[in-house]
Protein backbone atom coordinates (compact mmCIF):
# COMPACT_ATOMS: atom_id res chain seq x y z
CA UNK A 1 0.00 0.00 0.00
CA UNK A 2 1.19 3.67 -0.81
CA UNK A 3 2.54 5.49 2.17
CA UNK A 4 0.37 8.50 2.99
CA UNK A 5 3.93 10.42 4.16
CA UNK A 6 5.96 10.12 1.06
CA UNK A 7 4.69 11.99 -2.39
CA UNK A 8 5.99 11.59 -5.42
CA UNK A 9 6.87 14.09 -8.15
CA UNK A 10 4.93 14.01 -10.97
CA UNK A 11 6.98 16.35 -13.26
CA UNK A 12 9.89 19.07 -13.40
CA UNK A 13 10.33 22.36 -13.87
CA UNK A 14 13.75 22.37 -14.37
CA UNK A 15 15.35 21.40 -11.02
CA UNK A 16 12.13 21.59 -8.97
CA UNK A 17 9.93 18.23 -9.00
CA UNK A 18 6.16 19.29 -9.19
CA UNK A 19 3.80 16.99 -6.94
CA UNK A 20 0.40 15.74 -7.32
CA UNK A 21 -0.53 17.91 -4.14
CA UNK A 22 0.93 21.20 -5.80
CA UNK A 23 -1.09 20.57 -9.33
CA UNK A 24 -4.15 19.93 -7.03
CA UNK A 25 -3.35 23.08 -5.17
CA UNK A 26 -2.36 25.14 -8.33
CA UNK A 27 -6.28 23.69 -9.48
CA UNK A 28 -8.47 24.85 -6.94
CA UNK A 29 -6.40 28.20 -6.58
CA UNK A 30 -7.29 28.58 -10.53
CA UNK A 31 -10.53 27.69 -9.51
CA UNK A 32 -11.35 29.74 -6.38
CA UNK A 33 -9.83 32.71 -8.31
CA UNK A 34 -11.94 32.60 -11.28
CA UNK A 35 -15.08 32.07 -9.76
CA UNK A 36 -14.63 35.12 -7.05
CA UNK A 37 -13.45 37.23 -9.99
CA UNK A 38 -16.75 36.16 -12.10
CA UNK A 39 -18.84 36.51 -8.39
CA UNK A 40 -17.79 39.89 -8.52
CA UNK A 41 -17.83 40.86 -12.20
CA UNK A 42 -21.30 42.40 -11.79
CA UNK A 43 -22.42 43.73 -8.61
CA UNK A 44 -25.61 45.42 -7.88
CA UNK A 45 -27.26 46.93 -5.20
CA UNK A 46 -30.12 44.90 -5.22
CA UNK A 47 -28.31 41.19 -5.45
CA UNK A 48 -29.91 38.88 -7.33
CA UNK A 49 -29.43 35.15 -7.02
CA UNK A 50 -25.30 34.25 -7.12
CA UNK A 51 -24.60 37.46 -5.36
CA UNK A 52 -27.13 36.68 -2.42
CA UNK A 53 -25.60 33.32 -1.89
CA UNK A 54 -21.73 34.98 -1.75
CA UNK A 55 -22.63 37.89 0.44
CA UNK A 56 -23.94 35.25 2.64
CA UNK A 57 -21.11 33.52 2.53
CA UNK A 58 -19.26 36.53 3.77
CA UNK A 59 -21.76 37.70 6.22
CA UNK A 60 -21.30 34.37 8.26
CA UNK A 61 -18.02 34.39 7.69
CA UNK A 62 -18.11 38.08 9.18
CA UNK A 63 -20.42 36.74 12.12
CA UNK A 64 -18.37 34.51 13.15
CA UNK A 65 -14.91 36.52 13.53
CA UNK A 66 -16.77 39.18 15.13
CA UNK A 67 -18.71 36.02 17.74
CA UNK A 68 -14.80 34.28 18.10
CA UNK A 69 -12.51 37.70 18.39
CA UNK A 70 -15.31 40.27 19.14
CA UNK A 71 -13.38 42.75 17.08
CA UNK A 72 -14.07 44.61 13.87
CA UNK A 73 -13.95 41.88 11.43
CA UNK A 74 -12.94 43.67 8.12
CA UNK A 75 -9.01 43.45 8.42
CA UNK A 76 -9.55 40.05 9.14
CA UNK A 77 -11.94 38.99 6.67
CA UNK A 78 -9.56 38.33 3.62
CA UNK A 79 -7.06 36.01 5.45
CA UNK A 80 -9.85 33.68 7.81
CA UNK A 81 -12.26 33.62 4.35
CA UNK A 82 -9.80 32.60 2.01
CA UNK A 83 -8.65 29.78 4.46
CA UNK A 84 -12.18 28.22 4.82
CA UNK A 85 -12.71 28.50 1.35
CA UNK A 86 -9.50 26.62 0.31
CA UNK A 87 -9.54 24.17 2.64
CA UNK A 88 -12.90 23.43 2.10
CA UNK A 89 -12.45 23.46 -1.85
CA UNK A 90 -9.51 20.92 -0.76
CA UNK A 91 -10.83 18.68 1.41
CA UNK A 92 -13.80 18.52 -1.28
CA UNK A 93 -11.83 18.00 -4.48
CA UNK A 94 -11.63 14.45 -3.63
CA UNK A 95 -15.20 13.61 -4.91
CA UNK A 96 -13.54 14.94 -8.31
CA UNK A 97 -12.57 10.65 -9.45
CA UNK A 98 -9.03 10.53 -9.82
CA UNK A 99 -7.88 13.67 -7.13
CA UNK A 100 -6.82 13.05 -4.12
CA UNK A 101 -6.99 16.11 -1.54
CA UNK A 102 -4.00 18.29 -1.02
CA UNK A 103 -4.70 18.66 2.62
CA UNK A 104 -4.26 14.55 2.45
CA UNK A 105 -0.11 15.59 2.39
CA UNK A 106 1.62 16.46 5.15
CA UNK A 107 3.10 19.47 3.25
CA UNK A 108 0.38 21.28 2.26
CA UNK A 109 -1.27 21.43 6.09
CA UNK A 110 2.20 22.66 6.73
CA UNK A 111 2.04 25.87 4.32
CA UNK A 112 -1.26 26.52 5.74
CA UNK A 113 -0.53 25.90 9.24
CA UNK A 114 2.99 27.88 8.51
CA UNK A 115 0.45 30.72 7.46
CA UNK A 116 -1.43 31.18 10.55
CA UNK A 117 2.07 31.25 12.74
CA UNK A 118 2.81 34.17 10.70
CA UNK A 119 -0.63 35.76 10.52
CA UNK A 120 -0.81 35.39 14.31
CA UNK A 121 2.66 37.71 14.23
CA UNK A 122 1.48 39.70 11.53
CA UNK A 123 -2.22 40.86 13.19
CA UNK A 124 -0.50 41.02 16.27
CA UNK A 125 2.20 43.24 16.16
CA UNK A 126 -0.03 45.19 13.88
CA UNK A 127 -2.12 45.99 16.85
CA UNK A 128 0.22 46.16 19.67
CA UNK A 129 3.43 47.03 17.86
CA UNK A 130 6.28 44.88 18.29
CA UNK A 131 6.28 45.39 22.28
CA UNK A 132 2.64 44.67 22.67
CA UNK A 133 3.15 41.68 20.71
CA UNK A 134 6.13 40.56 23.10
CA UNK A 135 4.13 41.61 26.33
CA UNK A 136 1.28 39.09 25.16
CA UNK A 137 4.02 36.45 26.13
CA UNK A 138 4.12 37.44 29.61
CA UNK A 139 0.53 37.85 29.71
CA UNK A 140 -0.78 36.17 33.54
CA UNK A 141 3.05 35.75 34.49
CA UNK A 142 6.56 36.48 33.33
CA UNK A 143 7.39 33.03 34.63
CA UNK A 144 4.87 31.24 31.77
CA UNK A 145 7.37 33.15 28.92
CA UNK A 146 9.21 30.13 28.01
CA UNK A 147 5.32 28.00 28.32
CA UNK A 148 4.05 30.53 26.22
CA UNK A 149 6.92 30.33 23.79
CA UNK A 150 6.58 26.74 23.66
CA UNK A 151 2.90 26.91 23.23
CA UNK A 152 2.98 28.70 20.03
CA UNK A 153 5.24 26.74 18.31
CA UNK A 154 2.99 23.10 19.08
CA UNK A 155 -0.32 24.83 18.30
CA UNK A 156 1.12 25.51 14.94
CA UNK A 157 1.92 22.10 15.11
CA UNK A 158 -1.25 20.10 16.18
CA UNK A 159 -2.97 23.00 13.76
CA UNK A 160 -0.98 20.88 11.09
CA UNK A 161 -1.38 17.49 12.51
CA UNK A 162 -4.97 17.57 13.12
CA UNK A 163 -6.06 18.75 9.26
CA UNK A 164 -3.34 15.97 8.26
CA UNK A 165 -4.65 13.04 10.37
CA UNK A 166 -8.42 13.51 9.73
CA UNK A 167 -8.23 14.00 6.25
CA UNK A 168 -5.55 11.79 5.36
CA UNK A 169 -7.54 9.21 7.35
CA UNK A 170 -10.59 9.75 5.70
CA UNK A 171 -8.60 9.32 2.45
CA UNK A 172 -7.16 5.86 3.50
CA UNK A 173 -10.59 4.54 5.08
CA UNK A 174 -11.97 4.71 1.71
CA UNK A 175 -8.92 3.14 -0.27
CA UNK A 176 -8.99 0.28 2.22
CA UNK A 177 -13.16 -0.29 2.04
CA UNK A 178 -12.59 0.15 -1.70
CA UNK A 179 -10.13 -2.17 -2.07
CA UNK A 180 -11.89 -4.68 -0.05
CA UNK A 181 -15.56 -4.06 -1.60
CA UNK A 182 -16.99 -3.13 -4.29
CA UNK A 183 -18.07 -0.50 -6.02
CA UNK A 184 -20.73 1.17 -4.03
CA UNK A 185 -20.18 0.08 -0.09
CA UNK A 186 -17.67 3.26 -0.38
CA UNK A 187 -20.35 5.69 -0.54
CA UNK A 188 -21.54 6.11 2.89
CA UNK A 189 -17.87 6.76 4.34
CA UNK A 190 -17.40 9.15 1.58
CA UNK A 191 -20.65 11.35 2.47
CA UNK A 192 -18.99 10.88 6.05
CA UNK A 193 -16.06 12.48 4.64
CA UNK A 194 -17.58 15.51 3.28
CA UNK A 195 -18.79 16.23 6.47
CA UNK A 196 -15.42 15.94 7.89
CA UNK A 197 -14.04 18.03 5.68
CA UNK A 198 -16.59 20.68 6.18
CA UNK A 199 -16.28 20.63 10.28
CA UNK A 200 -12.56 20.31 9.85
CA UNK A 201 -12.50 23.16 7.48
CA UNK A 202 -15.01 24.96 9.57
CA UNK A 203 -12.32 24.11 13.17
CA UNK A 204 -9.29 25.15 10.79
CA UNK A 205 -10.73 28.88 10.26
CA UNK A 206 -12.13 28.99 14.01
CA UNK A 207 -8.58 28.12 15.66
CA UNK A 208 -6.65 30.37 13.40
CA UNK A 209 -9.34 33.17 14.66
CA UNK A 210 -8.46 32.13 17.91
CA UNK A 211 -5.07 31.82 17.62
CA UNK A 212 -4.89 36.00 15.98
CA UNK A 213 -7.09 37.23 18.66
CA UNK A 214 -4.67 35.94 21.36
CA UNK A 215 -1.73 37.59 19.90
CA UNK A 216 -4.31 40.75 19.50
CA UNK A 217 -3.87 43.40 22.55
CA UNK A 218 -5.62 42.29 25.51
CA UNK A 219 -7.41 45.77 25.67
CA UNK A 220 -8.59 45.60 21.60
CA UNK A 221 -9.93 41.77 22.31
CA UNK A 222 -12.28 42.94 25.54
CA UNK A 223 -14.60 45.19 24.55
CA UNK A 224 -16.78 44.35 22.44
CA UNK A 225 -17.97 45.94 19.04
CA UNK A 226 -21.58 44.97 18.02
CA UNK A 227 -22.35 46.02 14.42
CA UNK A 228 -25.05 45.01 12.75
CA UNK A 229 -27.45 42.58 14.58
CA UNK B 1 10.81 -10.22 8.56
CA UNK B 2 12.55 -10.25 11.94
CA UNK B 3 10.91 -9.24 15.30
CA UNK B 4 11.19 -5.47 14.96
CA UNK B 5 8.60 -5.33 12.07
CA UNK B 6 5.83 -7.50 14.28
CA UNK B 7 6.66 -4.91 17.39
CA UNK B 8 6.13 -1.95 14.60
CA UNK B 9 2.44 -3.83 13.90
CA UNK B 10 1.75 -4.45 16.91
CA UNK B 11 3.14 -1.44 18.53
CA UNK B 12 0.93 0.62 15.87
CA UNK B 13 -2.65 -1.05 16.58
CA UNK B 14 -1.64 -1.07 20.46
CA UNK B 15 -1.35 2.89 19.36
CA UNK B 16 -4.38 3.64 17.81
CA UNK B 17 -6.81 1.13 19.98
CA UNK B 18 -5.99 2.32 23.29
CA UNK B 19 -4.84 6.01 22.25
CA UNK B 20 -8.77 6.36 21.27
CA UNK B 21 -10.52 5.35 24.44
CA UNK B 22 -9.28 8.13 25.83
CA UNK B 23 -10.61 11.21 23.52
CA UNK B 24 -13.88 8.59 22.80
CA UNK B 25 -14.74 9.16 26.74
CA UNK B 26 -13.90 12.71 26.53
CA UNK B 27 -15.62 13.56 23.63
CA UNK B 28 -18.67 11.98 24.83
CA UNK B 29 -18.22 13.58 28.15
CA UNK B 30 -18.19 17.02 26.37
CA UNK B 31 -20.84 16.25 23.85
CA UNK B 32 -23.00 15.23 26.71
CA UNK B 33 -22.46 18.49 28.68
CA UNK B 34 -22.92 20.79 26.23
CA UNK B 35 -26.58 18.93 25.49
CA UNK B 36 -27.31 19.55 29.08
CA UNK B 37 -26.35 23.04 28.67
CA UNK B 38 -28.18 23.35 25.24
CA UNK B 39 -31.29 21.67 26.70
CA UNK B 40 -31.19 23.99 30.06
CA UNK B 41 -30.42 27.45 27.86
CA UNK B 42 -31.58 27.14 24.39
CA UNK B 43 -30.82 30.75 23.71
CA UNK B 44 -27.31 30.21 23.99
CA UNK B 45 -27.21 27.30 21.48
CA UNK B 46 -24.74 28.98 18.42
CA UNK B 47 -22.22 29.98 21.33
CA UNK B 48 -22.20 26.40 23.01
CA UNK B 49 -21.51 24.95 20.17
CA UNK B 50 -19.01 26.64 18.42
CA UNK B 51 -16.86 26.39 21.74
CA UNK B 52 -18.11 22.46 21.63
CA UNK B 53 -16.67 22.78 18.08
CA UNK B 54 -13.59 23.83 19.06
CA UNK B 55 -13.34 21.53 22.35
CA UNK B 56 -13.88 18.40 20.53
CA UNK B 57 -10.44 19.75 17.71
CA UNK B 58 -8.94 20.17 21.16
CA UNK B 59 -9.83 16.50 22.01
CA UNK B 60 -9.65 14.91 18.97
CA UNK B 61 -6.02 15.70 18.39
CA UNK B 62 -5.03 13.10 20.50
CA UNK B 63 -6.74 10.17 19.27
CA UNK B 64 -4.99 11.93 15.73
CA UNK B 65 -1.47 11.75 17.57
CA UNK B 66 -1.78 7.98 17.98
CA UNK B 67 -2.79 7.66 14.44
CA UNK B 68 0.39 9.40 13.05
CA UNK B 69 2.21 7.57 15.50
CA UNK B 70 1.31 4.28 14.17
CA UNK B 71 1.63 5.71 10.53
CA UNK B 72 4.74 6.82 11.49
CA UNK B 73 5.19 2.92 12.78
CA UNK B 74 4.22 1.05 9.89
CA UNK B 75 5.18 3.58 6.78
CA UNK B 76 8.14 5.85 7.86
CA UNK B 77 10.12 3.87 10.87
CA UNK B 78 13.01 4.78 11.51
CA UNK B 79 14.34 1.68 12.91
CA UNK B 80 13.55 -0.53 10.04
CA UNK B 81 15.56 1.90 7.84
Amino acid sequence: MKSPLVTEAVFHIGPVAVSEPVVATWAIMAALGLGGYLATRRLRFVPNGPQAFFELLVESVDSQILDTMRVEPAPYRAFIGSLFLFILAANWSGLVPGAEPPTAHLETDAALAFLVFLAVIFFGVRAGGWLGYLKAFASPSPLLIPLNFVESLTRTFSLLVRLFGNVMSGVFVIGIVLSLAGLLVPIPLMALHLLTGAVQAYIFAMLAMVFIAEGLEPQASDKPKRGAP
Amino acid sequence: MNWLHFASIIGAAVAVSFGAIGPALAEGRAVAAAMDAIARQPEAAGAITRTLFVGLAMIETMAIYCLVVALLLLFANPLLA
